[in-house]
Parts: C-alpha cells; structure tokens; sequence
C-alpha cells in the first residue's frame, strides 16, 4: 500500500468523525437553560431589541439551520466573537495556540528524556532497584493529580527556594531566559505525566523485542551487549512508543487545563477555562472544536509515522 | 489488537477471575495486598464520615483561621478556620460517589448501546461507532469540563459529566464483547436449539458482557476521581462550603505560604487513592490477563 493510499484511507475516516465532533459541539449550547437572546441582551428587556438580537444570531431558525450557519462560517474560519471581549474567537485562538505549543514541546521533552531511558533500564535490568525506582516513577506520574503536583512545585521551587517564578508567562521572543523559567515547572507536571506512559510503553516493547530471534542472533554473534540492547532492541521497541509519542503530543495540547490554569500559562486550557467562568461560550465551543481537531489529526500523523517506520505495515498491504 | 479480540481477551480475564485461585494469587502479592487495604480504609472512611471525623467539617472559627496542624486540629485549619483533618475525612464521601456513580451511569447505557450495536450491526452500529469516535476525539477532561459548564456547576452535574466522558470507552468495550461472545460456541449452540434472538441476547450474551465490565470499571473509577477532583478544583463540582479534595486545594492554592498544610493534605489523599486504585488494577490485570504480566 503507498503512502497516499493509507492517508487517504484514513482522512475519508476523519472527516465524518468531525463533523460529528461539530454536531456535539453545537448541540451543547442546546443544554444552556433559557433563551440565548435574553442573556445576551443583559439588562435590556425590550421584546423589540431581544427580537432584534434573535434575528441577528439566527436563533429564530430551526435548530439544523442554526447548525448549518455555525458550521459554515467555522469552515470559513469565522468562529464568531468572544461575548466579554468583543475579540474573534480565531484571534485569541491564534494567539493562544503558540504557547501552548510551547508548552507541549518542553513537556515531551522532559517526558522522552525520563521516561525512554527508564524503561529501557526497567526492561534490560528486572528486579534491579533501578528497575523498581523506574517503575515507582511512572505509577507515581501516571497516579499523581497534575494540580497538586503543580502547586506542590510552586510551593517548593518558588515560595521557599524562590529559584523560580510561580506563575505568569513571558514570551520567548522578549526574553528567552526568563521565557524558559516561567515554562520549566509547568513542563515538568505535564511531562512527569506522559513520562509514566511513555516508560510502560517502552519498557513493554524492550521485553518483546529482547526477546525477539534477531537478538538471539546479535548476541550469538557475540555483539556488546549494549550493542544488543541500543542498536538491535531500542531501535525496533521505539517503533511502536513514536505512534504514542504522536498522540501523547495531541493530548498534551488540549490536555493542559489545570496546568495553565494553575501556573496562569495563557494558552488554550487557560482560553478554556477563563470562557467557561466567563460564560462565553462561543470561546468554549472554539477551544474544544479546534483541540478535537488537532487531536484527531495528531492521531492520524501517529498512524503516518508508524506507517513509515515500520517496512512490514509498507509491504504486506 | 483489534476490539474484537481485546474483548475476547477481557472476557477470558474475567472467566478466570470468577475462579478463586485469581483472588488468591492477586493477595500473594504485596504491592496488592497494601493496595487492598488502602482503598478498604477509603471507602470506611467515607462512608463511617461522621463516626471519624474529629469536628464538623463546616463549621468556620474566625479565632483559628489557618492554624497550623496541632493536638486539636491535628492536619491544621483552613482559611476560615475550618478543621482540615474532619474536611479531608468528609471530602472522601464526594470522592467515593464521584469515582462510582459516573461509572455506574457509563456502564448501565453502555449495556443496551453495545448490545443493539453489536447485535443490529448496519446503519445502527455505524451510527453508535460515529458517536463514540466524535466524543474519543475530544479528551476526556475537556469532554467533562465543557459539559459541566454548560450543565451548571453542581456535584451531581459533574458526575453526569463524567460519566458521559467515560461511555465511549464502555460503549466501545460492550460492543467488542458481544461481537466476541456472538462467535462463540454455546451461542451457536442455543441458537441451534431454537433460542429467540431476543432470549439469546438476554440470557448468553448480557451475562458475559459483565466481566469485562466490570474491570474496565475498576480502572475507571480512578480517572473519575482525578476528574472530580479536577472539576472541584476549577470551582464546577462540589460547591462550598460542603468538602471536596478538589476544592480544598483551590482554596490551598490562595494561601500556599502561609498554610502550606491545606495543600498537602488533599493532593496526597487523592494521591494515595489513585495509586492503589491503579496498583489494584494493574495487579488484576496481571493476575488475569497472562499477556500483561510483569
């Protein structure tokens, strides 16, 4: 199967998937008690002005047109407009989506760097102490209520040591150093996370492939043995922890409500959660649209690079 | 792994766990065992709260606000002067009925769901499967967080959240098993003796459902906590001045320097739980599922 085949295959999946994704969407402002135009008329109580207001935001229509508008101005990138700030929704999504993917970035960072190393290390050496300290480590990361752990930091690297700041955010571009230690804690609650699911994932794939005939042959061949284990077992074990990497990723970009809410980093959880208490739910709607998508498309790009890297999915099919 | 075969494999993990050699090799181990007790004490607690907590968790001393943990409030009070210790022990109610009920919802629909799926198949199943693929497509947290926000912020509305956060999953699950246990032999058996499908789907198919379902479940109810917790925190779950570890960290989190122990204390109670829960279930698993061993 050729690569544009399998893609193919996969977008004709995807699309149908969003589009139902859009639907819920919609349809959870159909949950909101009363009439959207009194609420959003406020204090005017004039039945001419809330008619007005009904006929400007189409709520007169049956609710499928309602959707069919919604859903045609979002393909035309027209997510509407923040009800506080009067601000498009597409711009604050814009301006919110590079820090958040900032913030990604940093926290699959930490993830790969702790979570392959010991997982490679609670695979080759069972029954160690370093094997049982890599297997605390990630119950510990996949157990621990993210918040807590953020709070924790902040209680211990900034109230008492004072090493670094306990919240806010300054972009890369106006000071990289202070950009980064603003960036440092939040990236290690959220990394410490996935680190858990990225050392079960890579220690699983270590025990099959050391296992695997090819090794035997390395090791009768009398290759080192971290020859063996770097060379002949990673490098096939990663195969399988790049596909999750790829959804981790997505999940981590619409995964990091609390974090930024907590470290008050302005991304897309704080977007989220600032709409929510804000009631604006055009915000919400934008947010949890645009996360669902990147989500599915980090998916599918998963799907690719398995694809990719695997020459047994390339000829079999 | 296709679903199909996972569920076989699920409910082959549950057939073993009916047998009591299971139990009893899943108490061989340690880590189990401590695991046990932790979530037996939890659900003393929360359910003997009255008997174990010290004061009344809401009463509020303007005379002992933020007091630090002492013979009388011994984790400390909160920022109204409220006995953390006796809050922690009632916020264990809300967490062991936020951590059943949305379960308890995601598996009651997500029986006849999976069984009209898997058993009507065509434009039914691809329906229900478009449903389930939308609602894995947005996460889990974002799922429970927009709901509750559109529902109104209540305990009861951030279970209803929850749960239906949790049902594609279960949907899912139930739909692979009865797809599964349809190949099986002692169905083709009944059918071969004449059994109306209703009968079939009633009396062979739902009881094997179960085992699968219930240690997906098991698994479950602590993600179910972290997000009740988590929706607490944010201000759209247990609303004040009723105690909830997830709001007792949200007013933590305001007085970090002054009364460090307000935080401590919640997050390492829903830490413990959470990670026997995952222990619990990760040992069944082992002991039941030979290929997730180790």
């Amino acid at each position: 199967m050729t690569l544009r085949l399998f893609v193919a295959r996969r977008v004709v999946v995807l699309v149908p998937t969003l589009f139902v994704v859009s639907i819920l969407i919609f349809c959870l402002q159909q949950l909101l008690p009363g009439d959207p135009a009194l609420a959003l008329a406020g204090e005017e109580h004039d039945p001419a002005a809330v008619q007005a207001i009904r006929v400007k935001y189409h709520l007169d229509q049956p609710i499928p047109v309602q959707y069919g508008i919604w859903i045609g101005k979002i393909i035309m990138g027209d997510f509407g407009e923040s009800m506080r700030s009067r601000i498009p929704v597409r711009e604050l999504l814009a301006s919110k989506l590079p820090v958040t993917i900032e913030l990604a970035v940093c926290s699959m960072t930490i993830a790969l760097v702790i979570g392959i190393p010991a997982g490679v290390l609670a695979a080759t050496r069972p029954g160690t102490p370093i094997a049982a300290a890599a297997n605390v480590l990630a119950l510990s990361g996949l157990s621990v209520p993210h918040f807590w752990l953020g709070i924790m930091l902040i209680l211990f690297f900034a109230v008492r040591l004072g090493w670094l700041p306990a919240s806010g955010f300054v972009p890369p571009w106006e000071d990289l150093g202070r950009n980064l230690s603003t960036i440092l804690l939040p990236s290690v609650v959220l990394g410490t996370g996935v680190a858990g699911v990225m050392m079960r994932h890579t220690r699983g794939a270590m025990r099959e492939t050391l296992g695997a005939d090819y090794v035997r042959t390395a090791r009768a061949k009398s290759v080192t043995e971290r020859m063996v284990v770097l060379k002949h077992a990673l490098r096939n074990a990663l195969i399988p922890v790049i596909t999750l990497g790829a959804i981790e990723f997505g999940r981590l970009l619409s995964g990091a409500v609390l974090t930024e809410q907590i470290f008050a980093i302005p991304g897309f959880g704080k977007l989220l959660v600032d709409g929510v208490f804000n009631r604006d739910y055009a915000v919400v709607q934008g947010v949890v649209l645009v996360s669902a998508a990147l989500y599915v498309l980090l998916n599918l790009l998963g799907d690719v690079l398995y694809f990719l890297v695997n020459p047994r999915l390339r000829s079999s099919a | 792994m296709s679903e199909a075969s996972a569920a076989v494999a699920l409910a082959r993990a549950a057939d073993v766990a009916t047998r009591p050699s299971a139990l009893r090799r899943l108490l061989r181990r340690p880590s189990s065992v401590v695991a046990t007790a932790i979530v037996g004490a939890f659900i003393v607690v929360a359910v003997g709260a009255p008997r174990f907590a010290p004061l009344d968790p809401i009463a509020t001393n303007f005379a002992a606000v933020r007091k630090a943990p002492s013979a009388l409030h011994r984790l400390g009070t909160d920022e109204v002067g409220r006995d953390v210790l006796s809050r922690l022990i009632w916020g264990a109610r809300a967490s062991l009925v936020a951590g059943l009920i949305p379960v308890a919802i995601a598996v009651t629909i997500s029986i006849p769901l999976g069984l009209v799926s898997g058993y009507a198949g065509g434009w039914v199943d691809d329906l229900i499967m478009r449903l389930t693929d939308a609602m894995l497509a947005i996460p889990f947290l974002i799922v429970a967080i927009a709901l509750a926000a559109f529902l109104g912020p209540s305990l009861g509305n951030a279970m209803i959240a929850i749960g239906i956060a949790t049902l594609p999953v279960f949907v899912r699950l139930a739909r692979g098993t009865v797809l599964a246990i349809k190949t099986e032999e002692y169905i083709e058996a009944a059918r071969a003796l004449g059994g109306s499908p209703s009968r079939i789907a009633f009396g062979h198919v739902l009881p094997n459902m179960l085992p699968p379902l219930l240690i997906q479940s098991s698994l479950t109810v602590a993600a179910a906590i972290i997000a009740e917790a988590s929706l607490s925190f944010l201000g759209l779950g247990q609303q004040p001045p009723a105690p909830s570890w997830g709001s007792m960290l949200n007013a933590a989190q305001r007085y970090l320097s002054q009364a460090p122990w307000m935080a401590l204390y919640p997050g390492l109670a829903i830490f413990a739980i959470v990670v026997a829960l995952n222990v619990l279930g990760d040992g069944l698993r082992d002991v039941l599922d030979p290929r997730h061993s180790g």
